[in-house]
């Protein structure tokens, strides 16, 4: 492994720490495509601020996409509040016009200086080794390692100092309210951090896997736990694991590192989605394959004790209407009562299905209440 | 204007960015009232791919095969959505937000492959990020106008079934109608209207094209039917507009140019629209407002009045001032309730009441009690 | 005679989770029935399942002795008010006209006879002058006059009504209470989900009693009694506790 290749991973894996950090909050606040707004609303600041110091390294620029991001933000809850547009359109409205603008302000005046279209969406990671801070003649590394980790510092210290706060606010906000600890503050300053971390990322990786790596881990790692700070170090390790497994995949077949690390975080979320332990779809299925046995079979002793005795008994009983009276095929009935009698709860006597006393217990332990 | 219909390449691009304008303000009037303003960012991302597979696959770039590519990966994109929020605790936003970074990044991966192939015309598939008026030809209108009108005669033809979908989904059913069905016929004709557009606007910004006409529509009618034909009025206007404008400037960008155009319209029709807009119901309040304001002062001169023997009996500015500790504008208001014949001014700073105020107060008072 | 609404062992489960187990439920025809019960009993999945809008785990429900699917047209369906978005793009005509749509079948559009049966439902329910106001700018009562009319421009023998009388105010109530004895004077059968216990006596002739199981059913002076209310209200079913 070169120097340059030990350089961009390191500025992925900080990439991706920085993105879980406030992406766990978004996606827990059903806020996730808000990531997606904001990530592509910064634009216009960045350019204007790009224009005014003519460097992509000044920190004029995250002054400039942040407040562009939370304006974004402001701009939203104000449509939204004026009941002419639902939220979801709010958010359609705002960023494309946002981005559109800063789009157009490239094509227009920044000719073929650093800053081009192709390069905000898709980020060149590639590049990030070139752009280095040198200082006193010595050379101290890329310039986004610094950036990143400064970002990345800030997200963890927000995180850190505000967490009671931000758990709050994410999980009951009105209660927030009451104790004073100012939702809509936390919403401005969490909204703040996904602005600042998209702009300091979006050079080196580009608005679209700043996405992915807000959104991605976190939901995947929601899937893993219950618990909020297992959460955001699942999400964290889920998404450096993602960038680096995706920066090998780009330079195995010679393609888009950016892209390859979102197709990563694809991946790793699919892993989630299909195997997590309890809330995998695989689990899921097994279980209730499971459940389903014993609900039939819980039905099966209601069914029929609420048919004992009774007028309707012989043809309610009868093995061969199960299928009719509790809509099940008649292969299915078949197996529940032969279930049921290797179980004990049920006799088989001349087609009539009689329960036993363990059958009637479990009945009457379904239906009965105290 | 006249080059419009003399100038080929102007008039392609003025038929595309139009067709492109009619279909998704049509159907994205549904899918805005439907809440899936959002999807079409996911369908439209996730189209990506799709352009680049087909193109991988079969080596051509006839726009029909391009858009068949990205039709099935928008519509894998919308079944991912469905089965991950079903089948799962994520939620909708997130799995969007998953699903269009995700495919939107496969996309990237395989257009630099295609990229790095030897002989590879590739040049072409770059546009659809931003889209590329000037580069439609004739046989790319043919292909969307085919598709964009087999959408628009769905939607005629299943109108009120649409309708019935998008206001109240168990009533339908409980009707019999085949919901189900029915909405997967609808989110086709969505992802239809979005590849439709995708050469013109661009996969990054095709999603403001369903969610904007449909918006601004929605400011200046109430009725479902007047909404569509609305959108589809701003979608071509603002989409030949903002294609003619790209096209004949050098280095700006046609996306985001008709974006800005729709992204104005929508401006116009929130702060204007008669009914709903901003502006009317701020001043329908100022109005309202003023006009309470008035009835108070000559409610309180009615009160003064009733103090005493004579009803017409004149009284100083600086009470009524005194009772109006709020109304800054008492001066103005007098005058305009003077004009009205319903005071007069009786001395320097005094103020009376006219019989037919004396009347409009007793009216007023049988009114609120 | 035939029951209008005859419910076999239903159980409905979201999930892992029973909302409906074993009900048993017969609704004669020609009656006011209410579905009582607590928050979280099945009620509004009842009348769902009823409808075929949920699919049951076991059971069947006949409608005058045939399954739903074959006799959809006979079902009037008056949703909870809360279950759509008010600020759609339409007026109270356009809504009422949606109880036609399953009627008039593919690609016709509602013309002249529509528009007339619209205005006559509408005027059952006393909002004819309403006609062209757009839904948004209704009054709570007034929303539920709108279902109430569609429901009845389908001019059903059965009806399902899920909270009819939710946030309406004291005029409204006589009036839908007085438009149900019509119904009723009709030979036509409604079930609705109620939530006032007091007015189950004055408004309805037969009552179930429903939490997640069935608690009691049948007429209104044998059932609503003060200890079958208390089995209704009084605790959750064991099976649920796990």
């Amino acid at each position: 492994m070169t120097s340059f290749q030990l350089e961009i991973q390191l500025v992925a894996v900080i990439v991706a720490g920085a993105c879980a950090l406030p992406g766990c909050f978004l996606v827990l606040r059903n806020m996730a495509m808000m990531s997606d707004a904001i990530s592509h609303a910064i634009l216009p600041g960045l350019v204007l601020a790009f224009f005014v110091t003519e460097s992509l390294s000044s920190p004029l620029l995250l002054a400039g996409g942040a407040a562009v991001g939370v304006g974004t933000v402001a701009l939203v809850e104000l449509l939204r509040r004026t009941h002419l547009v639902r939220e979801d359109a709010a958010i359609g409205l705002a960023f494309p016009a946002f981005f559109s603008v800063g789009v157009i302000l490239i094509a227009r005046y920044a000719g073929d200086v650093h800053l081009d279209t192709d390069a905000v969406l898709l980020g060149e990671l590639a590049l990030v080794p070139f752009d280095r801070w040198i200082a006193f003649g010595y050379d101290l590394g890329p310039q986004a390692l610094y950036s990143m980790s400064m970002v990345g510092v800030l997200s963890a210290l927000f995180v850190f100092l505000f967490y009671k706060e931000l758990k709050l606010a994410t999980f009951d906000a009105a209660l927030a309210a009451t104790l004073g600890f100012m939702p809509m503050l936390m919403h401005y300053a969490l909204m703040a951090l996904v602005s600042v971390t998209a702009v300091a990322a979006f050079d080196a990786v580009g608005s679209i896997l700043v996405v992915a790596l807000m959104v991605g881990p976190p939901a995947a790692a929601h899937l893993l736990t219950d618990r909020l700070d297992r959460m955001i170090l699942i999400a964290i390790v889920l998404g450096i694991a993602s960038a680096v497994s995706g920066y090998w995949f780009a330079h195995a077949l010679d393609v888009s590192i950016a892209g390859s690390m979102a197709v990563a975080v694809g991946v790793a979320f699919l892993v989630a989605f299909l195997f997590a332990p309890a809330r995998g779809l695989v689990a899921a299925h097994r279980r209730r394959a499971h459940q389903r046995w014993q609900f039939a079979l819980k039905m099966l002793t209601i069914h029929l004790a609420q048919h004992e005795h009774r007028p309707d008994a012989f043809e309610e009983c009868h093995v061969d209407h199960l299928q009719d009276h509790l809509r099940w095929d008649s292969g299915f009935a078949g197996e529940v009562v032969r279930q049921a009698r290797q179980a004990g709860l049920v006799n088989l006597e001349s087609s009539q299905l009689v329960l036993t006393a363990a059958g009637r217990h479990l009945a009457r332990e379904a239906i009965v209440r105290d | 204007m006249e080059q419009l219909f003399t100038d080929y390449t102007l008039r392609t691009v003025a038929l595309g960015a139009a067709l492109l304008g009619a279909v998704s303000g049509a159907l994205g009037t549904f899918a805005v009232l439907r809440r899936q303003s959002l999807l079409g960012d996911a369908i439209s991302h996730a189209a990506l791919p799709g352009i680049g597979l087909a193109f991988l696959v079969t080596g051509s770039k006839l726009p029909l095969v391009l858009m068949v590519g990205a039709a099935l990966a928008g519509w894998l994109a919308t079944a991912l959505v469905i089965v991950i929020t079903g089948a799962s605790r994520v939620k909708y936003d997130s799995a969007l937000g998953l699903v269009l970074s995700v495919f939107f990044g496969a996309g990237l991966v395989i257009l630099t492959a295609i990229q790095k192939m030897p002989n590879a015309q590739q040049a072409g598939l770059e546009a659809f990020l931003f889209g590329q008026a000037a580069a439609l030809v004739e046989r790319d209108l043919a292909t969307m106008s085919a598709l964009g009108g087999v959408a628009l005669l769905v939607a005629a033809l299943l109108w009120k079934e649409f309708k019935v979908l998008a206001f109240d989904e168990d009533f339908g059913r409980s009707l019999g109608l085949p919901m189900r069905p029915l909405d997967f016929i609808l989110t086709t004709l969505l992802v239809i209207a979005i590849v439709t557009g995708l050469q013109t606007v661009g996969v990054v910004l095709m999603s403001a094209m369903i969610v904007a006409p449909a918006a601004a529509a929605r400011q200046w009618t109430n009725r479902l039917g007047r909404m569509v034909l609305i959108a589809m009025g701003f979608g071509i206007i603002s989409g030949v507009a903002g294609a003619v404008i790209s096209t004949s400037t050098a280095r700006l960008p046609t996306g985001p140019t008709i974006v800005l155009c729709i992204s104005g319209v929508v401006v116009v029709s929130i702060l204007f629209a008669p009914g709903r807009g901003l502006i009317v119901r701020a001043i329908r309040h100022q109005l309202r407002s003023t006009r309470f304001q008035r009835e108070a002062i000559l409610m309180d001169l009615y009160q003064l009045a009733l103090q005493h023997h004579r009803r017409d009996h004149p009284h100083a500015e600086a009470a009524l001032q005194a009772m109006q500790p709020g109304g800054g504008k008492l001066r103005s208001q007098l005058k305009t309730l003077a004009a009205q014949g319903l005071v007069r001014q009786a001395g320097k700073q005094q103020w009376a009441l006219t019989s037919k105020g004396i009347a409009a107060c007793a009216q007023l008072h049988r009114d609120r009690s | 005679m035939l029951a209008a609404i005859e419910v076999r062992d239903l159980t409905v489960a979201y999930r892992d989770r029973p909302v409906l187990w074993d009900v048993d439920l017969s609704v004669p025809n020609g009656v006011l029935m209410a579905i009582v019960g607590p928050n979280g009993a099945g009620k509004t999945t009842l009348i769902k399942a009823i409808l075929n809008l949920v699919t049951p785990s076991a059971g069947h429900v006949h409608i005058f002795g045939k399954p739903y699917a074959s006799i959809k047209s006979i079902v009037g369906y008056v949703p909870q008010r809360g279950s759509v978005d008010w600020d759609f793009p339409a007026n109270v005509l356009d809504v009422v006209l949606m109880g036609l749509y399953g009627r008039l079948g593919w690609i016709r559009r509602p013309g002249r006879t529509e528009r007339a049966q619209a205005m006559e439902a509408l005027e059952m329910a006393g909002i004819r002058h309403l006609a062209h106001r757009q839904i948004s700018q209704l009054s709570g009562g007034q929303q539920q006059r709108v279902f109430l009319a569609r429901a009845l421009v389908q001019d059903a023998t059965v009806y399902l009504m899920d909270e009819p009388f939710q946030g309406v105010d004291a005029t409204t109530e006589r009036a839908i209470i007085a438009l149900l004895r019509d119904l009723r004077l009709g030979g036509k059968t409604v079930v609705a989900v109620h939530h006032d216990l007091q007015t189950v006596p004055d408004y309805f002739d037969e009552v179930l009693l429903l939490n997640v199981r069935r608690i009691a059913c049948g007429p209104v002076p044998a059932v609503f009694t003060q200890e079958n209310l208390g089995l209704t209200y009084g605790g959750r079913v064991a099976f649920l506790e796990r």
